[in-house]
């Protein structure tokens, strides 16, 4: 019954919660503004001034047009609105304009507002002040997963479509979608044992499901083929100009291999194994996009990162193809292509580990394990999100935040579950992470080394959160793969 | 859920409310005075570069350019602040530092509100654990509202540390509610020390302390007089310790601290003469020794519900007689400020027992928009506002609680008994809605539309009368309310 209690609970104190969070959204309206601003400024002047076939060609700004064409409609759908409010804004030229757009991101996330136990909050502060829309898209990726939970197949890929082509970061948990759909849906029945029942198969609903894909990306590319300008758009979209590492980086596999290379060359300077003119000029830790090669370890290529994503994706795709086990393994699935991705893609941003965050905290409700896994996972990930908050005035906004956001989850869950949910080293491991916060934000700013080596703070939050990350990915996967079945534990 | 981690997700909710309204702009004003951001940081400036004995005379010091009018203990308060000079000397240069402003002095001043934090929030957390019944979710949810009150925020974050004159007086509540008379009125003594508004909640201090030692036995009674009042003297004496050298240097603070030079009222304030001025010309009737006049009906109007705590001395009539004290001498004193009526914050206290008509009163008394917009805290208030009103009326079920007996209606049944029966409770809702609508129109209005260019303060004079008349209502309610009945602990048991 504990379930149909929390469903009870949930509706009654959904309310509040989505006004209280509105609100504290509301906030940040005045806060510090970045680079995102400028971006989504800028998009919102081409979209309204310029014709669409100059839309992915026009470069005047720096930040180009990179999200696929539906994005761009629905810019020049709020470029619409925003004429009201500022004409001036929507002039190309009209570089580092500042005005609001702020509150139209505040207004579409409200309209799509999920469930979930507290962990929008952490999102709330990321989005804000890293402008970028993501709460809404996190909402449809979550009213598509619910509507897969609630086996409303064709309406879960329809969101999915369409939030591919609002934003193709989501590409990542695309081959989740497409393995699961194609085999619990497209195939009807399962044999007795659990394996795939080849007769069952439903032409109807693989093309259905076609029909659906198809016609949503012809609505947003359709325009850009029929003008022949389709290999300029993906030139757009994926850039692989930029270098493997982003500015802050990401806590994942190549965050680790570079510290290693780089310890490697210093290590090997010392020892006298190589000549230190012949190491290139070590320029990664900057805080710029750059490209960059490693001096001891192979470089790493765009082609490199794809292999090595795709074969950490496969096991847990073949997975649910082998075995599916209901709507429940496809949102493991998912979680495990976001993380897998996550961990081994090229250029991959920090707010990537919310696609993974966000589905795990679904299942992290249900089973005990997952609890554990899913408080790691999201102290870590949320911490790492830290360097990109960087001015003075929102230090304490942002321990504050991150303060109450763990020990909701942590008291929640622990009640959920009844008892400990973390081994001691575990527990030690998340309490290093208090003293690393203090050594960044307050010990290195006024040591000596704050002029000679300025990117100290974010290495070492990347490395240590990178630990973190890859055990939370490791013990994820082994938990699929161990798993005999899914029944959700209630506990 | 555990208690404690209730708790502390409310106080850091709490924070960063707090923190960010403070993101907002502060009380500017224009150059060369500025606002009061300035004068604190001219504060600091004083007290750091000038002795002592300087602080309120005129040698080194120009007086008018925000001279300190504060007592004492704002002056160690801001000597201790102006320890900023190991940051960077040149925001206490004296004479030459006017005026200074940039983005690192602002955090400084804002961070300084610490100190508002670790006053005046145990002391709500405390209060609410120890003095509040109900359940522990209760006592959570009694707790958020009273810290997520709007008009303490914004004014703190605009205008500077009321937070810990406010927090002291709320310690010195919460120790006479435990029954620790000696800290009680030590902490009391420190609050008034620190700002002399603090005043208007002397009386019921005063009243419940005496209206105590009368209850007691003989020895007993004079055993606490004796404590009581030694602890006060002394703790204003180590305060006033420094300017005791000379007569003429205390009578030169007090000059400071009660300008009686200074006119009716300043601004539009919603209080009964700046109210009454709309319809007659009080101020020209009035001169400036009236003052005696008014000091008269205030005291007329607090008289009630001082003797009705004197004699009876119990926690519930002390919390109802510090809200109708400092209601009382906002609305009839004089040369009040529109932040005055934070005084009446011990209306908080009464968030659990009587919800609605706190919430409303509480509402009524954020609602100072001219100021706000004035200081370019519009979205901040609204923001908190609408919060504020949406936890209070969901946490506390404020709207549910609307019986008669719940609202303490029997008296005016009483009262008007030749008035035929009437559903009051319907009708106190139905006051509530339309109150609140009001308000929320009366914001937009003056937040979006220019007044008329013959009647160019139509709106602050709006504003201002609105709230009077809340206040006044408030007043009376409450004045009613402590002289009925206090509430039986059976019925209120069985309701939680």
């Amino acid at each position: 019954s504990r379930p149909t209690v929390m469903a009870a609970d949930s509706c009654s104190w959904f309310p509040a919660l989505a006004v209280g969070v509105s609100l504290l959204k509301c906030f940040f309206i005045s806060a510090y503004r970045s680079t995102d601003f400028e971006v989504h400024r800028n998009w919102l002047a081409i979209t309204h001034s310029l014709p669409v076939s100059r839309w992915y060609y026009e470069n005047a700004s720096e930040w180009t047009l990179d999200y696929p064409p539906l994005f761009a409609w629905f810019e020049f759908g709020l470029s619409q609105v925003a004429r009201r409010f500022d004409a001036n804004m929507l002039q190309v030229e009209k570089l580092n304009y500042a005005m609001c757009p702020r509150e139209t991101a505040g207004a579409s996330d409200t309209a799509v507002s999920c469930v979930l136990i507290g962990s929008v909050l952490l999102q709330v502060l990321q989005v804000h002040i890293h402008f970028q829309y993501n709460g809404f898209l996190f909402g449809f990726l979550l009213l598509s997963v619910a509507k897969h939970l609630q086996v409303r197949h064709l309406q879960g890929a329809l969101l999915f479509a369409l939030l591919l082509n609002l934003k193709h970061i989501y590409l990542y948990v695309a081959p989740a979608y497409g393995v699961y759909l194609l085999r619990s849906y497209c195939f009807t029945q399962d044999n007795k044992d659990g394996s795939i029942r080849w007769s069952s198969f439903s032409l109807l609903r693989l093309l259905a499901l076609g029909a659906i894909v198809t016609s949503v990306c012809a609505l947003s590319f359709g325009p850009f083929i029929a003008m022949g300008q389709l290999p300029q758009v993906l030139s757009r979209l994926f850039p692989f100009k930029r270098g493997l590492c982003h500015a802050y980086w990401a806590p994942n596999i190549w965050a680790l291999y570079n510290v290693l290379d780089k310890t490697l060359a210093v290590l090997g300077v010392r020892l006298k194994l190589l000549e230190e003119a012949e190491l290139p000029l070590a320029s990664m830790t900057g805080g710029l996009v750059q490209e960059f090669e490693h001096s001891v370890l192979p470089s790493v290529t765009p082609a490199v990162t794809l292999v090595c994503t795709l074969l950490s994706i496969l096991p847990a795709a073949a997975s649910i193809w082998l075995r599916p086990r209901g709507a429940r393994g496809f949102l493991r699935c998912l979680l495990l292509c976001a993380l897998g991705s996550f961990m081994f893609g090229w250029h991959v941003h920090e707010k990537a580990i919310l696609i993974a965050i966000l589905p795990l905290s679904i299942l992290a409700v249900e089973s005990r394990e997952d609890a554990g896994i899913f408080l790691i996972l999201t102290t870590t990930g949320h911490y790492s999100l830290f360097p990109l908050l960087f001015t003075a005035p929102l230090l304490p906004m942002k321990v504050a935040l991150m303060l109450m956001f763990s020990i909701f989850s942590f008291t929640a869950l622990r009640k959920l579950a009844q008892g400990f949910l973390l081994h001691p080293l575990e527990v030690i491991y998340l309490l290093g992470l208090v003293a690393v916060a203090i050594a960044c934000e307050v010990v290195f700013p006024l040591s000596p080394w704050q002029q000679r080596l300025p990117f100290l703070p974010l290495l070492v939050t990347s490395v240590y959160c990178a630990v973190g990350v890859c055990y939370a990915f490791l013990r994820l996967y082994a938990s699929l793969l161990l798993r005999r079945e899914d029944k959700p534990k209630l506990l | 859920m555990q208690t404690w981690s209730l708790v502390s997700i409310c106080v850091l909710l709490a924070i960063i409310a707090r923190w960010g309204v403070s993101l907002n702009s502060y009380s500017a004003g224009k150059p060369p005075m500025f606002g009061d951001y300035e004068a604190q940081r001219h504060w600091q400036e004083v007290t750091y570069n000038l002795p002592i004995q300087e602080y309120f005379n005129t040698t080194n010091n120009d007086l008018n350019y925000w001279g300190l009018d504060y007592p004492p203990l704002t002056a160690y308060h801001s000597w201790i602040c102006a320890y900023a000079k190991t940051i960077n000397p040149e925001w206490v240069e004296l004479h030459k530092s006017r005026g200074y402003e940039s983005t690192q002095h602002k955090l400084f001043m804002r961070t300084t509100l610490v100190a508002d934090l670790l006053i005046y929030i145990p002391a709500v957390v405390l209060y609410c654990l120890y003095l509040t019944d109900g359940s522990s979710k209760k006592k959570v949810s009694v707790m958020f509202c009273f810290l997520l009150y709007p008009g303490l925020i914004l004014i703190d974050y605009g205008h500077f540390y009321n937070g810990v004159s406010l927090g002291l007086a709320l310690w010195g509540i919460l120790a006479l509610g435990l029954g620790w008379d000696v800290l009680g009125s030590m902490a009391f003594s420190l609050a008034l020390n620190y700002k002399q508004m603090e005043l208007y909640h002397a009386l019921p201090f005063f009243c419940y302390l005496l209206g105590k030692c009368i209850k007691t036995g003989l020895m007993g009674r004079l055993f606490l007089l004796v404590r009581v009042g030694v602890t006060v003297l002394a703790t204003f004496a180590l305060c006033w310790l420094p300017f005791l050298a000379e007569p003429s240097q205390a009578m030169q603070v007090v000059r400071r601290i009660f300008p009686v030079a200074r006119g009716l009222f300043e601004d539009k304030v919603a209080n009964t003469w700046c109210s009454l001025n709309t319809l007659i010309k009080i101020r020209s009737i009035l001169s400036g020794d009236s003052q005696l006049y008014l000091l008269a009906c205030t005291l007329l109007a607090v008289l009630p519900s001082c003797i009705r705590l004197l004699t009876k001395p119990t926690f519930w009539h002390f919390k109802l007689a510090l809200v109708n004290s400092s209601l009382a001498f906002f609305l009839f004193s004089f040369q009040v400020h529109e932040k005055s009526i934070l005084l009446a914050a011990p209306a908080c206290l009464l968030l659990n027992d009587l919800p609605l008509m706190a919430l409303w009163f509480l509402q009524a008394s954020t609602f100072m928009l001219p100021l706000f917009l004035k200081d370019g805290l519009l979205v901040p208030y609204i923001v908190t506002s609408l919060g504020f009103l949406f936890f209070s009326i969901y946490l506390l079920s404020a709207l549910d609680h609307c019986s008669e007996d719940k609202l303490r209606l029997g008296a005016y049944n009483k009262l008007f008994y030749w008035v035929p029966k009437m559903d009051l409770a319907f009708i106190v809702r139905w006051k509530f809605y339309i109150s609140i609508a009001a308000m929320v129109g009366l914001s937009i209005a003056a937040a979006v539309l220019v007044a008329p260019p013959h009647l160019p303060d139509l709106f602050p004079v709006l504003v201002s009368t609105t709230a009077f008349l809340h206040f006044l209502g408030t007043f009376i309610h409450f004045n009613v309310v402590q002289f009925s009945e206090p509430p039986s602990r059976k019925s209120q048991k069985k309701s939680n």
